[in-house]
């Protein structure tokens, strides 16, 4: 650590004031360290921001945030809906995204599954046994999912198009198609209202209390089941090969096309049954706020995860109580939605920021070189 | 008449040799005590040196040994950790190439920085801040005027996708003339060019020493070290050895202060065993994406238990010629590949259209150890084990890959090829280039192959690996495997292959006996264009 020292007393007056220096190795203790510090650099210049902007005690606005997070055990169960619900669509994206293939289309997905799932409901809720019904809604939502994502994947793969501009667009056309869909369900209506209201046909049955209760258990099983799927197949070997390079998959004779449409096809469905996840399971109607940003909120889920479904859980909970935490302040004392997006960004942005200083050390003039 | 212009001459000459000689012992650059780190790997270690003006100094070093490192911060490209740099007696802080050139330092990298689309002459005043308004005129003549003194073959008009690779290397030395600097490092500069245009090169390097100017080339070739500098630096893993007088050295002397220990210098090669046809590629032919024709009707014939050479000028479709063979490559239709499997030499196979799956579903054992390792051979972000699989995860029937044998694999290839790394898990990317090639060629003798195609298995390994590796190939080829050696070291290719196939422009330029050629037979076909035109 000091070896260096000698050098010291050298004229420094050139070198640059800052210098980046990549690190690897860096142990979990230092990992946990890093984090830990940038979490508590963020709680201090939130609460200055606070003291500073609303007058209010810094203090009372955190324990406010937990207490809409962990308050009682309807908050914790609303928290753990939405933990789920955008930690469903980020483990859609995660094959996608590990195979370099920037999938921002999970909103458009999650729309052309919800608008299937939200038919379904409204064509088949009087002719169906409840049972048939989920069925055919899942089929549905499952596939037009998975269409909606395969569409941008065939297209690359056979002339090489650009996939980000694609599946942002699709994102538009799905948006479309349901704003007009649901003009066409509510008829006479004046508003597109709670789909099967009377019959509940196609709603999620109670289970402990709570219609999501399938949500969170679906959501656990696929986030078992996608951590195998990209640790231990040959399918999700043949991902990561092509993430990292496709000229070493075509050297080990992966067809990469198939591999590329094949994984988005999985991706999209899975996005689909988010869909009908979020219109079965918790809002019961489809609009074209459905997917609320999630398609790209779990873009950020996935990549900080490094596309391990487990680290992406916690990733989850902590973007949900953040804005859970937020939407209270802003309400129980009467700020700004901005005021209170600040106080929840800082955090963000510390977090993510302690990434750098985990990949990277900072040298100042004079300073050690290996310190 | 005549004797007057003789006297004024010969004072002329005398006067430069004199200034030449005052500036002698004049110290252009000095380097002291500089340590330079890369996360964990330490790539100067407290290294002193010094050029001085009118000299040439080689800095030799096996790869790795931290040439380029040290002279990408005498260019401003790095900023050292500790230790200073002096630059004619003042010690100055370069923290860009800007700074850089202020201080007359000019570096010519080993990968050209220029613009295809433009000429010479805005490649050179690219970058330059000069205010008001540029006058081509006067930069084009201020050109000319360097290009006749050095007789450099470029023209200021001359667009670079125009030019060959060595008039692209002039181009950067005009460019750094240009900006007036007066210590010119020159960075692996002969990788490049064929032996002829390496002595040319050698020329204009003299001739800048004549004019006083402090020349540092960045090399490991020996024989070129002997041959153009005047003072040799000797770096090895970091570490400065020494500096001697290129008079007082032989190759032998260098050798040994370069690896640190009496190596062997011959390479041994065997006598081919009973050779049978195995590969026999016939009137191959290829465009690029960019519609060049890389491969222009290639035929020749592969032995089991011969090392075939493949000679050329970087580019020249080496590349291109093996990814054919290995299914990588779309051919013309025109091509024929044909494969004669061991004891089914009766019924030939024919490659051509077949990707690398269909190929090993044939039944067929083709290895190839391309030239981008961590781009094409490996994946660099995993570990030894996870690259095993890369040619066998799809075995079975079942949808999980199975990791036990690869790990027995990983793990034998790293005992048995002595590979340094932390672990069979380690990404394989962290490793030094000598490892990932023991990982890569480890993995593809293993597989058994019947044809083994290595694309510059040697480049960038010390010297101590690059025998692992030629001991590696004659072991394959006294197994009767099929060995295609694409290499670039002349002396190599000569003193290891049977016979030696010479690529120039994508034409079989020659196919030459490896044990009666000589280095300059072989130079000389790489770049003479074959008879078909």
């Amino acid at each position: 650590m000091n070896a260096q020292n000698k050098t010291k007393d050298m004229n420094h007056a050139g070198e640059p004031l800052l210098r980046m220096a990549k690190r690897d190795g860096v142990s979990l203790k230092k990992k946990i360290f890093i984090r830990a510090a940038a979490i508590l650099l963020a709680l201090i210049i939130d609460a200055l921001f606070i003291v500073m902007v609303t007058d209010l005690n810094p203090i009372k606005i955190y324990g406010t945030m937990f207490i809409a997070n962990f308050g009682n055990k309807l908050k914790i169960m609303w928290m753990i809906r939405d933990l789920v619900t955008l930690l469903i669509v980020g483990v859609a994206l995660a094959p996608a995204f590990k195979m370099r293939f920037w999938n921002v289309g999970g909103e458009g997905q999650i729309l052309m599954g919800g608008l299937a799932t939200a038919f379904c409901m409204i064509k088949f809720g009087n002719s169906m046994p409840s049972w048939l019904l989920i069925i055919v809604m899942l089929v549905t939502s499952v596939l037009c999912g998975a269409l909606w994502a395969f569409i941008p994947a065939f297209f690359k793969a056979k002339w090489g198009t650009n996939e980000t501009l694609f599946t942002l667009m699709m994102n538009y056309a799905a948006t479309s198609i349901v704003a007009c869909a649901t003009n066409i369900f509510r008829g006479d209506a004046p508003m597109f209202t709670i789909i099967n209201m009377g019959s509940k046909a196609g709603w999620f049955p109670m289970i402990f209390g709570a219609r999501y209760t399938i949500n969170v258990i679906v959501v656990v099983i696929f986030t078992i089941l996608m951590y195998i799927y990209l640790k231990y197949t040959k399918h999700g070997y043949e991902i990561a090969v092509v993430g990292e390079s496709e000229n070493t998959a075509r050297y080990a004779g992966i067809d990469v096309k198939k591999v590329m449409m094949r994984t988005m096809a999985i991706s999209g469905a899975i996005c689909g049954l988010s869909g009908m996840l979020i219109v079965a399971g918790k809002d019961q109607i489809i609009s074209t706020g459905s997917a609320d940003g999630r398609g790209f909120t779990a873009i950020i889920v996935a990549w900080l995860a490094k596309f391990n479904t487990f680290y992406m859980a916690l990733i989850s909970l902590l973007l949900v109580f953040l804005q859970r935490g937020a939407d209270e302040i802003a309400s129980a004392y009467g700020l700004n939605d901005y005021a209170a997006d600040i106080i929840s960004g800082v955090i963000l942005f510390c977090i993510l920021g302690s990434e750098f200083f985990i990949n990277y050390k900072l040298i100042f003039r004079g300073g050690k070189a290996n310190d | 008449m005549m004797n007057g212009e003789k006297l004024v001459f010969s004072v002329f000459i005398i006067y430069n040799e004199i200034s030449v000689w005052g500036l002698y012992m004049e110290k252009a650059l000095e380097i002291r005590n500089i340590t330079k780190r890369f996360g964990e790997v330490v790539a100067n270690h407290d290294v002193s040196m010094d050029v001085r003006r009118g000299e040439i100094l080689s800095v030799l070093g096996e790869n790795g040994s931290g040439k380029t490192t040290l002279m990408n911060m005498i260019a401003g490209i790095y900023y050292p950790d500790s230790g200073q740099i002096l630059v004619n007696g003042q010690e100055v802080s370069i923290r860009s190439p800007g700074d850089a050139y202020a201080l007359g330092i000019g570096m010519i990298h080993q990968h050209f920085k220029l613009v295809d689309v433009f000429t010479a002459a805005e490649n050179i005043v690219l970058g330059l801040h000069e205010k008001g308004r540029q006058d081509m005129k006067t930069v084009t003549e201020k050109i000319r005027e360097i290009c006749d003194r050095y007789g450099f073959d470029i023209t200021p008009e001359q667009k670079v996708y125009d030019m060959t690779v060595s008039q692209k290397q002039t181009l950067e030395i005009v460019k750094v003339l240009y900006r007036g600097a007066d210590i010119l490092i020159l960075d692996e500069p002969t990788a490049v060019l064929t032996p002829q245009e390496t002595e040319k090169l050698f020329g204009v390097m003299r001739e800048m020493k004549r004019d006083g100017k402090a020349v540092v080339i960045i090399t490991h070739k020996l024989h070129e070290v002997l041959s153009v500098s005047d003072r040799v630096a000797i770096l090895r893993k970091g570490e400065y050895v020494d500096t001697v007088e290129t008079a007082d050295a032989t190759e032998l002397s260098l050798t040994e202060m370069m690896v640190g220990k009496k190596v062997e210098l011959n390479i041994d090669r065997p006598e081919p065993k009973d050779p049978i046809k195995r590969l026999e590629v016939s009137h191959v032919s290829c465009v690029n994406k960019e519609g060049v024709t890389v491969l222009d009707d290639v035929s020749f014939d592969v032995y089991g238990g011969e090392i075939l050479g493949i000679a050329g000028i970087s580019g020249s479709g080496q590349k291109e010629l093996l990814e054919a063979i290995a299914g990588l490559q779309l051919v013309s239709p025109a091509s024929k590949i044909t494969y004669y499997q061991p004891d089914k030499e009766d019924t030939p196979e024919n490659l051509v259209g077949k990707n690398p799956r269909k190929i090993k579903e044939m039944g067929i054992s083709l290895s190839f150890v391309p030239e981008d390792r961590l781009g094409m051979g490996l994946v660099g972000s995993m570990g030894m084990t996870d690259n095993m699989m890369l040619k066998s995860y799809e075995t079975g029937r079942s949808i999980f890959t199975e990791r036990k044998a690869p790990r027995e694999l990983a793990e034998n290839i790293m005992n048995e090829l002595a590979v340094v790394t932390p672990g069979i898990n380690t990404p394989v990317r962290r490793l030094s280039g000598g490892n990932v090639q023991k990982v890569l060629v480890g993995r593809e003798i293993a597989a058994s192959p019947t044809v083994l195609m290595t694309a510059y298995a040697v480049r960038g390994l010390d010297i101590g690996t690059s025998y692992t590796i030629y001991h590696l190939l004659n072991e394959q080829k006294e197994k009767g495997v099929a060995v295609i050696y694409v290499g670039e070291d002349l002396d190599v290719l000569v003193e290891l292959c049977d016979r030696i196939l010479v690529l120039c422009g994508g034409q079989v330029s020659g196919i030459v006996d490896g044990r009666s050629t000589t280095k300059e037979e072989v130079g000389l076909l790489m770049t003479k264009r074959g008879d078909k035109q």
